[in-house]
């Protein structure tokens, strides 16, 4: 008897998940769907002739198209372009992963796009670099937007040059420093916490950059000592939790809010720290934590929510499919960033910072403020910097190059936490 | 009046379970039809894009076959340690191992002046030694240890996908930046070679279909086989027989290791061509899966293990065509294997009372 109750768990856990999986993935009809792409499978040639205007593009997500997060914010990029450029239609994949679909390369799927019709593929993520490299070439006549990548950056440190590709990636940098400054004039204790996702240089710099922020308001607007900031990293080791092998994110939050860290920025995939923070606040204790990637990521947790730096891909998107559409392509390498007229404005900035309800209005002032400083000019990539361990990252006056930053060898000096993975 | 096991009677059973395993399979079909309609989704559609997308043309076929080798190398492994009557749950580690193994002598002699074949098979050994010496370590856990394999298993697996991480991201990190898309791939002289045109290499489905016959051979034709069915079924009894358990058991965990860690270095030499950071691609889960669902009978591996291959290619349509998840694939893979186990407990109390008191049940039930 013991034995049939728990075949009749499993059975509707299994009723559960396939609810979860079968609910449809977009607005749009899926009959709708369903014919269009029968009608490109139909022969690339015909279904040009029949809808000249009509341009397909595919994109390639690494998670699940609706993860708040990363892959989100590139799906609803589409959604924008679609919208926004007359004749576009974007399919797409998600969970573009070897863990989630065994034994196959995202070339290989972008290679299923391309039959339905895709004339131009996005690759979303750097776990698609090599695939996407192995496509562009192979694949001269489809254009190639790689998101997060340097391959086509001619002053890069990988550089290949490929026609047919273009690296997109948004200064997140200032995002970050944002978020850093956020945190800086809200906590209590003068300890940030940053919860890390694996090392390397991205997410180093990344890094670096909300400690910048932090320093500044906290020293400039505060008038602290900038010694007295504490600001520790903790990576857990990958973009998300994976239970035995990476640091429990939730227990990273945990731990940095127990030990007298208020605030908690995120520099991962899911929202633990976010979570984590609502369930302390609701004990009664005072903490914050700040999400990453999408817009809508404080959601929710507008008691703990400091706000919210989120990439915009949309306009770039827009802009480089209008120049494939166009016939004006050229392979290059963009680093976008805020627009500073208005880093929220959809149309224009590629990367954005969006208050969160739990900021005191005082703290909004200083962090206006700010974002006016950076776009008078401000640029804390300047000298004197030094890297952790001491050696001179820039000399007094020294303004970071491009080069300088993307390819950040170590954590600055004044950051706690590891620089370098497998030490 | 005694009745030898092969009256009409028996034989009538025999036919009977087959037709258990069809209603098993419809009934997931249904279960999951119903799902889709309850989401509102076509489920006539749903099925056609599945088919089409696994064998609408030569170049879907061949992807599919890219993940049925590998699968099937995992399936027949822990059909040995099934016979064994051990849950070699880490068998997803040995297939890790086995590709950080075949990586780790693919970098150690690719600048060295071996010609590439002897190279390829060089590391594809060390993938299959990889793969043995993460079994014999849960195998050794479990019979010197007194640490059950499942638990030793999952440990052993996390370790392993903690080691790969570390790799790529630390001693093994490409120029410039440590990249989630893994090792600096191999140059190209490195990569077993493929049918023109195709993702697939001949030697992969060579591989797997060799090791299934051997598999298939060993457990019904050889002593080994027969010894390791008697340890499996009990124990003691085995023991008592005069048969060497603990050897034979640790015998078929590194059997299962060197077929993972195989698993592991195709997924190396003729897929990924380096190190990436989900490299098992679950195949040692999904094989588990396959193996419960094939009752442990060999013979069956091959065509199951094709049909999960062909779900898992031709879902990639799903989101594409319809907007739909395509974890859809998974979902019926788990119902299918949920239904044949009901059915199969089913099937085994509708027997029991169909027989006479006197005649005795042989028990496969393995749980």
């Amino acid at each position: 008897m013991r034995k049939n109750i728990f075949r009749l768990v499993l059975l509707l856990t299994a009723f559960a998940m396939l609810l979860a999986a079968c609910k449809p993935a977009a607005t749009e009809t899926a009959t709708g769907g369903g014919t269009a792409a029968t009608e490109s499978t139909s022969g690339g040639g015909a279904a040009t002739e029949a809808a000249p205007e009509e341009f397909v593009f595919g994109m390639l997500l690494v998670g699940p198209y609706n993860d708040r997060g990363w892959s989100q914010a590139h799906y609803e990029a589409g959604l924008y372009v679609e919208e926004n450029l007359p004749g576009a239609r974007m399919i797409y994949l998600d969970r573009v992963n070897p863990a989630d679909r065994p034994g196959t390369t995202p070339a290989q799927l972008a290679e299923e796009l391309v039959a339905q019709g895709a004339r131009l593929i996005i690759f979303n993520s750097d776990d698609m670099k090599d695939s996407s490299i192995e496509f562009a070439q192979a694949h001269p006549d489809i254009f190639v937007i790689m998101a997060s990548g340097d391959q086509v950056w001619a002053e890069g440190n990988a550089y290949i040059p490929i026609d047919n590709m273009v690296n997109i990636m948004g200064r997140m940098e200032y995002g970050k420093m944002m978020a850093g400054c956020a945190a800086a004039l809200t906590t209590q204790t003068g300890q940030i916490g940053y919860l890390g996702p694996l090392i390397n240089d991205e997410t180093r710099r990344l890094a670096a950059s909300a400690y910048l922020g932090a320093r500044y308001c906290w020293s400039e607007y505060l008038g602290n000592d900038p010694a007295a900031l504490q600001f520790k990293v903790t990576w857990i080791g990958f973009w998300f939790n994976i239970p035995g092998v990476t640091a429990d994110p939730t227990q990273v939050a945990d731990d940095f809010f127990n030990t007298g860290y208020d605030v908690v920025i995120s520099g991962i995939d899911t929202t633990e720290a976010l979570t984590e923070a609502s369930r302390l606040r609701a004990a009664g204790e005072q903490v914050w934590a700040i999400p990453y990637d999408f817009i809508g990521a404080c959601e929710g947790a507008d008691d703990v929510c400091l706000g919210v730096p989120y990439f915009n891909w949309g306009p770039a998107y827009l802009a480089t499919i209008q120049s494939a559409v166009n016939g004006t392509w050229t392979s290059n390498f963009q680093w976008n960033g805020p627009d500073w007229a208005d880093i929220n404005n959809p149309d224009t900035s590629a990367v954005g910072f969006i208050p969160g309800p739990a900021l005191s209005d005082e703290a909004v002032a200083f962090l206006d403020q700010f974002i006016g400083e950076l776009a008078g000019g401000l640029n804390l990539w300047t000298g004197p910097l030094n890297l952790q361990d001491g050696t001179v990252y820039l000399a007094d006056g020294e303004v970071a190059t491009d080069q300088q930053i993307w390819y950040l060898p170590q954590l600055l000096e004044g950051m706690q936490g590891q620089s370098v993975s497998g030490e | 009046m005694n009745r030898s096991p092969h009256t009409p009677s028996r034989k009538r059973i025999d036919w009977i379970t087959p037709l258990f395993q069809l209603a098993a399979l419809l009934l997931a079909l249904l279960f999951t039809t119903l799902m889709l309609l309850a989401v509102g989704a076509p489920p006539l559609q749903a099925y056609l894009n599945i088919l089409k997308g696994a064998f609408s043309n030569v170049n879907s076929v061949a992807n599919m076959l890219v993940v049925w080798a590998p699968l099937l190398l995992t399936t027949v492994g822990v059909l040995i340690t099934f016979s064994a009557g051990l849950w070699n749950i880490g068998v997803e580690g040995q297939v890790t191992l086995g590709a950080i193994f075949t990586t780790w002598v693919l970098r150690l002699l690719q600048e060295s002046a071996l010609p590439p074949w002897l190279i390829i098979l060089l590391a594809m050994l060390a993938g299959m030694l990889g793969g043995a010496v993460w079994a014999a370590l849960a195998g050794a856990l479990k019979t010197f240890g007194g640490v059950n394999e499942i638990f030793g298993g999952l440990g052993l697996n996390f370790v392993a996908t903690a080691l790969t991480l570390w790799l790529i991201f630390g001693p093994w990190k490409r120029p410039g930046t440590g990249s989630m898309s893994g090792t600096l791939p191999f140059p190209e002289t490195l990569w077993l070679p493929t049918l023109s045109g195709l993702r697939l290499s001949p030697w992969s489905l060579a591989l797997a279909l060799l090791a299934l016959a051997a598999v298939y051979l060993l457990l019904r034709g050889t002593r080994f086989g027969l010894r390791l069915k008697a340890v499996g079924k009990n124990m003691r009894a085995a023991y008592l027989l005069g048969i060497p358990t603990w050897q034979h058991m640790m015998a078929s965990f590194l059997l299962c290791g060197l077929l993972a860690g195989l698993a592991g270095a195709l997924q190396v030499t003729a897929v990924y061509h380096r190190l990436i950071p989900s490299i098992s691609s679950g195949y040692g889960f999904l094989g588990l899966l396959v193996a419960m669902l094939v009752n442990y009978q060999a013979i069956w591996a091959a065509p199951v293990a094709l049909f999960f291959a062909a779900l898992n290619i031709g879902s990639i349509q799903l989101p594409i065509v319809l907007r739909l998840d395509s974890s859809l694939a998974g979902v019926l893979q788990g119902l299918l294997v949920l239904f044949v186990l009901l059915v199969e407990g089913a099937r085994q109390q509708i027997m029991k009372r169909l027989r006479p008191p006197d005649e005795s049940v042989p028990v496969e039930e393995r749980t």
